[in-house]
């Protein structure tokens, strides 16, 4: 009873779970839904300074560092192996890769915070979603960023375990066989990191981030021209 | 052949006095919203002037429309890779203050304000922010009737070869109205540059709309479209343009900015064109070509071949009589007196304007001025605005044909003149201009006279053969946004809502009968 309600089983064996279901489900009802609300809300039309540079950083970094956790956590340790990476060279690669990226990001990220704070055209424009999902994603961010300090301690000792732990515990999750235990161990820094992540799911239905969906890449096939037609109403 | 209908324009900008009922009846109808109160989906440009928004025409600096690259036609503004590596922050896209700062006046401080020496003041709030605004430095028509000074007028893109120095004194200055639409063209870049797909061109009336529910806000619509006709609401984050007021056009209404038009220079009718040449005539090598190939994708309504056609394609029958009795037909086809508006973006517009005269009454009454055979009325090439800025507007800079349509223009004076006043008909200048004594009859009427029934000849969207169950669409509105037209309605909603309160001055206006 004690374990099943403990913070940690709470946290990192059963808050996944809420997470994952409100992001997967969430995002199909509001796509179903309410799809007029459903935009990139750009302000660019409100302010073009420095957006070139910031945006460009923000996003750059955020898709790289998004598919730099997907691989880095749910690749098949075979895959590792048949490269030939050892997981203190993963390590290594997670470190200053994911470090670079987040780096970049949170100067982007930065940039966009102060540009939706001060300038009085966007921020009158801003919802509060808008501000607070920036906030966490740079918050998230700048736990992260903190983790790769304590992952480099754990290189200098030549111990990549904490990195292992942690796909481990992300495979489980996606495996439906839970081990919140394997995270139990990790610092602070990557608990908190792991639970700013996690809520990030929770919350990306509810605010723009839903435009992550809908990247065109579809555009590069289409033809240049839609014309549509109301005659496929009488067949239907 | 592949046949299909457009619903088309011409305006007359010989008679467009520039009252602006067209903007502000559109505008009262369509962009009186929070996010939209700078777009106006109609708007009228004294030219010469940089427009609205500033400097729309010059496309290397807003890479809008398309071009020829290797033969083959692409958006200016690049590909669809170059839109993606792009999409994160779009490098052509206008500012809020290329178009304006919209404004409103705090005008409860009238009423409100406590008993002064001097009369209390109006501040202008920005409806962006609410914030009172010191100064107003731009608006949607800053330039109207000439206003400002020559050197920033003359960065109009039109007056590219010709003396501008001479234009810029009093006695050679010029000025005409350009109202503006979206042209709902045949090749739209707009359409073209939605990475969602969202733009598209409706197959029976080709009228362009925007998928509110498709659009993700990508914006590279706003900046690829050449008019500068589709516009970003800011507070919902999609992409809006001009519907050509298909809910009324569809009923058989004109526009509502053709309706209101004061002048009565606005015509609205059916075109047939051939589909599968769009690419084709689209492609033509030379700029100054593009008018005569846009001609050629016209079909005649009257040809047997094409009737057969349209009716293999399922054109009804009243859109093929609607198209026999077109206006734009005439103005375009039969006339020649109707242009596009810069051809030379490549889009096929289908917004045409029939060109101004503009004689000097009193250069005329001192006989300083090139007449023709009736000793009365104005050569076409004495005209006060240079050929040259017309043909720079709507024929990539070839003049012949302007002059053409300015000459049958006058011609059809002459030919009145000789009739009403000297009680004699003398066709000379008609012969000189090529046309005939029964074409200039009809010109007279459609241009002089302009019935209700002539200019607007639409027929009704035949939307009893598209629907199953005509009842269960009773009660549906048409254009509204978000949920709130869809069967299912649910007061209560987790997601974002859209606000729609425009920033309202703080003091609220007392009642009137107080």
């Amino acid at each position: 009873m004690n374990e099943i309600f403990g913070w940690n089983n709470l946290i990192f064996g059963i808050y996944p779970y809420i997470c994952l279901s409100v992001f997967v489900i969430g995002s199909w009802i509001r796509f179903d839904r309410e799809q007029y609300g459903w935009t990139s809300a750009s302000s660019q039309l409100l302010s073009n300074a420095n957006m070139r540079l910031a945006s460009n950083l923000f996003h750059i970094g955020v898709i790289g560092i998004f598919f730099g956790h997907l691989i880095g956590l749910l690749a098949p340790y075979a895959v590792w192996e048949a490269i030939g990476l050892s997981s203190l060279g993963k390590q290594d690669i997670a470190m200053y890769g994911g470090g670079f990226l987040g780096l970049l990001c949170m100067i982007g990220g930065l940039m966009l915070l102060i540009r939706r704070l001060t300038n009085r055209r966007v921020s009158a424009a801003s919802r509060t979603s808008d501000t607070f999902i920036l906030i966490w994603v740079l918050v998230t961010l700048g736990f992260g960023l903190a983790t790769t300090f304590t992952t480099a301690h754990h290189a200098a000792q030549g111990s990549a375990d904490t990195m292992m732990a942690m796909a481990q515990w992300a495979k489980s999750i996606v495996l439906f066989d839970p081990k919140p235990e394997l995270v139990a161990s990790a610092e602070m820094v990557f608990q908190i990191h792991l639970f700013f992540g996690l809520t990030l799911f929770l919350l990306f239905p509810f605010t723009r981030l839903v435009h992550v969906w809908s990247f065109p890449i579809g555009y590069l096939a289409r033809s240049y021209q839609i014309v549509r037609t109301k005659r496929n109403l009488v067949a239907r | 052949m592949k046949v299909r209908a457009q619903f088309a324009f011409v305006f007359n900008m010989d008679k467009c006095i520039g009252c602006h009922t067209c903007s502000v009846t559109c505008k009262n109808t369509w962009t009186n919203r929070k996010g939209v109160e700078y777009v106006w989906f109609n708007n009228v440009e004294s030219k010469p002037g940089i427009g609205y928004p500033k400097q729309w025409e010059n496309q290397e600096m807003w890479k809008g429309g398309w071009e020829l690259r290797n033969g083959k036609l692409e958006l200016k503004s690049g590909g669809r890779a170059a839109k993606l590596l792009n999409i994160f922050a779009n490098p052509d896209l206008p500012q809020i203050d290329d178009y304006y700062e919209p404004f409103t006046y705090n005008y409860a401080r009238l009423q409100n304000a406590p008993l002064s020496e001097a009369a209390p003041t109006a501040r202008p709030l920005s409806m962006l922010t609410g914030d009172p605004m010191e100064k107003i430095t731009w608006g949607p028509n800053w330039e109207d009737d000439l206003a400002g000074e020559f050197a920033k007028r003359s960065v109009d893109k039109n007056l590219e070869n010709i003396q501008k120095e001479m234009l810029g004194q009093f006695e050679n200055s010029f000025n005409l109205y350009l109202p503006r639409i979206c042209n709902h063209c045949m090749n739209p870049a707009c359409v073209a540059a939605c990475p969602s797909g969202s733009l598209y061109k409706r197959e029976e009336d080709g009228i362009v709309l925007v998928d509110q529910d498709k659009c993700r806000g990508w914006r590279f619509c706003q900046s690829a479209c050449p008019y500068k006709k589709v516009y970003y609401n800011w507070e919902s984050g999609k992409a809006e343009k001009c519907i050509a007021c298909y809910p009324r056009v569809e009923s058989g209404m004109p526009t509502v900015c053709s309706e209101s038009c004061v002048g009565r220079i606005r015509y609205n009718g059916i075109m047939l064109y051939d589909a599968d040449r769009i690419e084709e005539l689209a492609s033509i090598g030379n700029e100054q070509d593009l008018y005569e190939a846009h001609c050629k994708i016209f079909l005649d309504p009257n040809d047997p071949a094409v009737i057969a056609a349209a009716r293999a394609e399922g054109i009804n029958e009243d859109w093929i009589v609607a198209a026999q009795k077109s206006p734009i037909w005439k103005m375009v086809i039969d006339w020649k007196i109707a242009f596009p508006l810069h051809p030379e973006y490549r889009t096929l517009p289908m917004v045409w304007y029939v060109p101004p005269l503009s004689p000097v009454l009193s250069q005329i009454d001192q006989g300083k001025l090139p007449v023709g055979p009736d000793g009365a009325i104005p050569l076409a090439s004495a005209m006060r605005t240079p050929t040259k800025y017309l043909a720079n507007l709507m024929t990539a800079g070839k003049e012949e044909p302007i002059r053409v349509a300015l000459n049958r223009m006058i011609a059809m004076r002459s030919y009145y003149r000789s009739l009403n006043v000297e009680g004699m008909v003398d066709t000379r200048a008609l012969e000189a201009a090529g046309i005939t004594e029964e074409q200039v009859k009809e010109m007279y009427r459609y241009l002089a006279i302009a019935n209700y029934e002539d200019r607007f000849v639409i027929p009704t969207s035949h939307q009893e053969e598209r629907m199953d169950d005509a009842y269960g669409f009773q009660g549906q509105n048409g254009f509204t946004f978000g949920n709130d037209s869809s069967l299912g309605i649910s007061k209560i909603t987790l997601f974002p809502r859209r606000r729609k309160e425009t920033p309202e001055p703080a003091e609220l206006a007392p009642p009137a009968d107080r």
